[in-house]
């Protein structure tokens, strides 16, 4: 040696690092697969198979269930069907609107967009339900007026003073609500990637602006406009927290039918078919979305955006923007209104009623009540949320991380478990939450069951977040950081993680919030005494009385107040190119 | 020090290395000189354990290193493209080492400034690596890999991303320092110059196997195959047969270009092929006189380049036009 080296009490150490080297390749591979595979096999891959198992048995195809079955499935269909046409009819021109002008406020409007979809579902019921309800704004405010002037009661008789969307109005607006942000962006990136000198070309040979759109530009939407409409209807089918707090039972949607089955009318077996049914929609749709995704065209703006000049592209673009501002606005703001005004009557009050604001609902959930809806104060609910979320974070990471590095340099093993990873975001929370209860009945009355299912759910979503993170990282470096004496813990330690900061931060916010929103699971796994914010909400909103009302609105607000906050962090730790949907 | 047996590694289920066995001894700077695609970097990371080849072995002072690591070798790693940490700043990219062999803050301090100096980048500390320019970053890689004083010291293409004023210019550092710290040294590199300028010896790395291996000044005068000749570019390398065997250790040989009287080492049989190497040397007593028709002139700087329509070239002071019959002077040489 022609340097000797001082740091000979450092040998010891050196050498102890010996046996995580001499793995092999192969054998790295199986070491990073074990346990996120080991989590998948246990947590989804089992409960699928009792699923299964009791779908294909004798009890499970009775005449009376296939009814059943029969008639969830086409009311699903219905829904979905209705909803997506009414999201393209406001996407559409939204799209447009976004892709060809430029106007004040555009970004804002454009943000104000996309809030719904990261939402949880239980927000968006609350909003809707805090604007058109038969306690939302609208209605108290109008009931409100009417008891200000009883003399125009004459005129009640012609309009009413009562307003309650139509429950099922209600719903299809809600999806209208989620959705619009998805034609937004993919039909409007594809609006802004079309070439003008199409359109230029065509109007120079004769073709007017409606044989231009029919002829030129719709053909060149087309894979784009499938792939989002399919998109939009694969979320509406699915779609559950939205229908059951908006609806009721009597919506009985194949998500809602199974949770009826599960908890309400307990037939396990109906319930495992009902899942099969929908496992199959999904993942035919997700194929087929697939398909048209990838003959979309590529996200590459070229088409300059124009100031409305005439008075027609005025006219356009003021309505619009005025009306989604509304649309959007309008529910969203209501729910913290709705919880700081005392609007009605709350429970056990009689007599004179004060009005205005109020912030009893909040204090409220602070307090343990005899005869309230839990046996905690409400407030647990929200230490309970933070909790699972918290044990998501950690579980996700825990396995999404050797997951992901695995993935980012696949060999044909990981080409063939790819699809299996992702496999849980085709299957629905509420059938998650079924497999659980076929499989781990025995430990249901155990709060440790919410953070694994909720992993489930927010695990590809981590992996996806990581993955592009850590195939960013040339293999130099960890070579280079290896010569100068970094043991594979320390080259992870030094290079890897504090690299993947940003990525892990978000990937960790992401599970965070995933778990802070889940319904459909939880709903069916979670024990009274261990309720989640969303259930609390649900809880709170199928009871009577305008306090358990106001404590629902409380809570939504502050569970908004917390994915928005979450939504935030996404976007500041979010790497650049990192994928949309 | 250094020693390598019988490597032996595929690719893709091609033979990558053919048996490659060559030592370093102390203080030597090797260099691995070979074509794109030839093997030489995945033998230089066999060397640093990052890769593990399918037959031999890598043995430092005779202690065969196969169960040792990458990370405890103590062999510093230079890249082509730097791998610095984006994530740290000049100075905790060269503090690296020294903070995963557990040292102190005080003895971290003095041992990066002084191998920043070593690569004269004194007061480059605090800087992003990512604001630095090229050669810069070179720099710091180079800092960075000598900060742990390492046993043996690799490069791979190290100076191939930089352009060639400042290829030059980081060349002689390296040799300096190089020369100065002692550290032996593996240099892999496709272009001759480099190697030339560096080494003190040179392995000519083709088809799997180490085909020359010698000192600079040795495998120039003697490239001993017609692959070596070639691929340095010594000059015009044409296939003849043996006609005679005049005396005095020469040999009469009949090729496409004419018949030529060559000095040649070895014994040949009347009417083997060998390959004949012909050489341009602008004043040799030995020289061959060969005519051509001038096909393609190119100056270089001194002296102007000359093509023949048979493919030979030599040096000469002044143009010829191009069309023009010309007669120069080759040295002619066999090669087995």
């Amino acid at each position: 040696m022609s340097h000797p080296l001082n740091h000979g009490g450092t040998e010891t150490r050196r050498f102890n690092d010996f046996s995580e080297f001499s793995a092999s390749p192969r054998l790295k591979r199986f070491l990073h697969w074990l346990l996120p595979l080991a989590f998948l096999i246990l947590f989804f891959f089992f409960p699928l198979s009792r699923i299964l198992s009791l779908t294909f048995s004798p009890v499970a195809f009775t005449a009376e269930n296939l009814q059943i079955a029969y008639s969830a499935l086409r009311f699903t269909f219905y829904q979905a069907f209705l909803s997506s046409l009414l999201t393209l009819l406001l996407g559409l021109p939204s799209a447009y609107l976004f892709a060809h002008y430029d106007f004040r406020g555009k970004p804002l409007l454009r943000a104000l967009t996309a809030v719904p979809f990261m939402l949880p579902t239980v927000v968006v019921a609350a909003s809707f339900n805090a604007l058109y309800g038969q306690r939302g704004l609208i209605n108290t405010i109008l009931q409100f007026s009417s008891s200000l002037f009883p003399l125009s009661s004459f005129a009640q008789n012609i309009h009413p003073s009562s307003f309650i969307l139509h429950p099922f109005l209600a719903i299809l607006l809600a999806h209208v609500f989620y959705n619009t942000t998805i034609i937004i962006r993919i039909v409007g990136n594809a609006l802004s990637s079309l070439d003008p000198r199409l359109e230029q070309t065509a109007r120079s040979l004769g073709a007017d602006s409606l044989r231009i759109w029919w002829n030129v530009t719709l053909p060149l939407l087309r894979p784009s406009l499938f792939a989002a409409s399919l998109l939009v209807f694969l979320f509406d089918f699915t779609s559950f927290g939205v229908i059951l707090l908006l609806g009721g039972s009597r919506f009985a949607t194949l998500e809602v039918e199974i949770y009826l089955r599960v908890l309400k009318l307990p037939n396990l077996p109906l319930a495992a078919l009902l899942s099969v049914i929908q496992l199959v929609c999904t993942l035919l749709f997700s194929l087929l979305y697939t398909r048209f995704a990838a003959r979309g065209t590529q996200f590459n703006p070229r088409s300059v955006t124009i100031k409305p000049k005439s008075l027609r592209q005025k006219i356009f673009v003021t309505a619009l923007s005025f009306l989604l501002t509304a649309f959007f606005l309008a529910p969203l703001s209501s729910l913290p209104i709705r919880s700081l005004f005392r609007l009605e009557a709350d429970r056990g009050q009689r007599g004179e009623v004060q009005y205005g604001f109020t912030i009893d609902y909040y204090t409220e959930l602070f307090v343990n009540r005899r005869g309230s809806v839990f046996y905690v104060p409400p407030i647990q609910a929200a230490f309970n949320s933070l909790a699972y979320a918290s044990a998501t974070v950690v579980l996700s990471l825990l396995f999404g991380f050797p997951a992901a590095f695995a993935l980012a340099k696949p060999t044909r093993l990981e080409k063939v478990l790819d699809p299996l990873i992702m496999l849980p975001l085709g299957s629905s929370a509420v059938m998650l939450g079924l497999g659980f209860v076929l499989s781990f009945g025995a430990w249901l009355t155990s709060p440790l069951l919410v953070p694994f299912a909720h992993t489930l759910v927010a695990l590809p979503f981590v992996i996806r977040a990581l993955q592009p993170a850590i195939a960013s990282i040339p293999e130099r470096l960890r070579q280079a950081a290896a010569s100068l004496g970094a043991s594979p813990l320390e080259v992870w330690r030094n290079i890897d993680l504090p690299i993947l900061r940003r990525a892990t931060l978000s990937a960790a916010t992401f599970a965070f919030t995933v778990s802070l929103g889940e319904f459909g699971a939880t709903l069916l796994l979670s024990r009274p005494e261990y309720p989640t914010i969303p259930v609390a909400i649900e809880r709170f909103l199928s009871q009577p009385g305008g306090l358990n009302y106001g404590q629902a609105m409380a809570m939504a607000t502050l569970l908004m107040l917390l994915t928005l906050v979450s939504i935030l962090l996404i976007e500041r730790f979010r790497m650049p190119n990192s994928g949309e949907f | 020090m250094l020693e390598v047996h019988h490597l032996f590694k595929t690719y893709e289920g091609k033979p990558l290395l053919e048996g490659i066995s060559f030592t370093v001894e102390e203080g030597e700077t090797v260099c691995l000189l070979g074509a794109s695609g030839s093997g030489k970097s995945t033998l230089l990371r066999i060397v640093a354990g990052l890769e593990e080849s399918e037959g031999g072995f890598v043995s430092f002072n005779g202690i065969d290193l196969a169960s040792t690591p990458p990370h405890l070798r103590d062999f510093g790693l230079v890249f082509q493209d730097y791998a610095l940490f984006p994530h740290l700043n000049v100075y905790d990219n060269v503090a690296f080492g020294l903070r995963m062999r557990r040292m102190g803050q005080n003895e971290i301090a003095e041992r990066v400034a002084s191998s920043l100096k070593l690569v004269n980048l004194q007061e480059f500390g605090r800087r992003k690596v990512t604001d630095l320019s090229g050669g810069e970053q070179q720099r710091v890689a180079l800092a960075r890999a000598l900060a742990t004083r390492p046993r043996l010291l690799m490069f791979d293409e190290p100076l191939g991303a930089l352009d060639r004023t400042l290829r030059e210019e980081l060349l002689n550092e390296l040799r300096s320092i190089l020369h100065q710290t002692k550290i032996p040294a593996i240099y892999v590199t496709h272009d001759q110059v480099e190697a030339f300028a560096i080494a003190d010896r040179i392995l000519i790395l083709h088809d799997g196997k180490i085909v020359r291996d010698g000192t600079p000044s040795d495998v120039w005068a003697n490239p001993v195959s017609a692959f070596v000749a070639g691929f340095l570019g010594l000059g015009k390398v044409f296939e003849g047969e043996v006609r005679e065997n005049t005396r005095n250790g020469k040999w009469k040989v009949e090729s496409g270009l004419g018949v030529f009287t060559v000095h040649c080492g070895h014994e040949h049989q009347t009417g083997e092929k060998v390959h004949l190497l012909a050489r341009p040397l602008t004043a040799e007593s030995e020289a061959n006189v060969i005519s051509g028709v001038v096909v393609d002139v190119i100056f270089q700087q001194d002296r102007f380049k000359v093509t023949f329509d048979n493919g030979l070239y030599v040096y000469l002071k002044d143009a010829p036009k191009v069309g023009e019959r010309v007669e120069a002077r080759v040295k002619m040489e066999c090669l087995a």
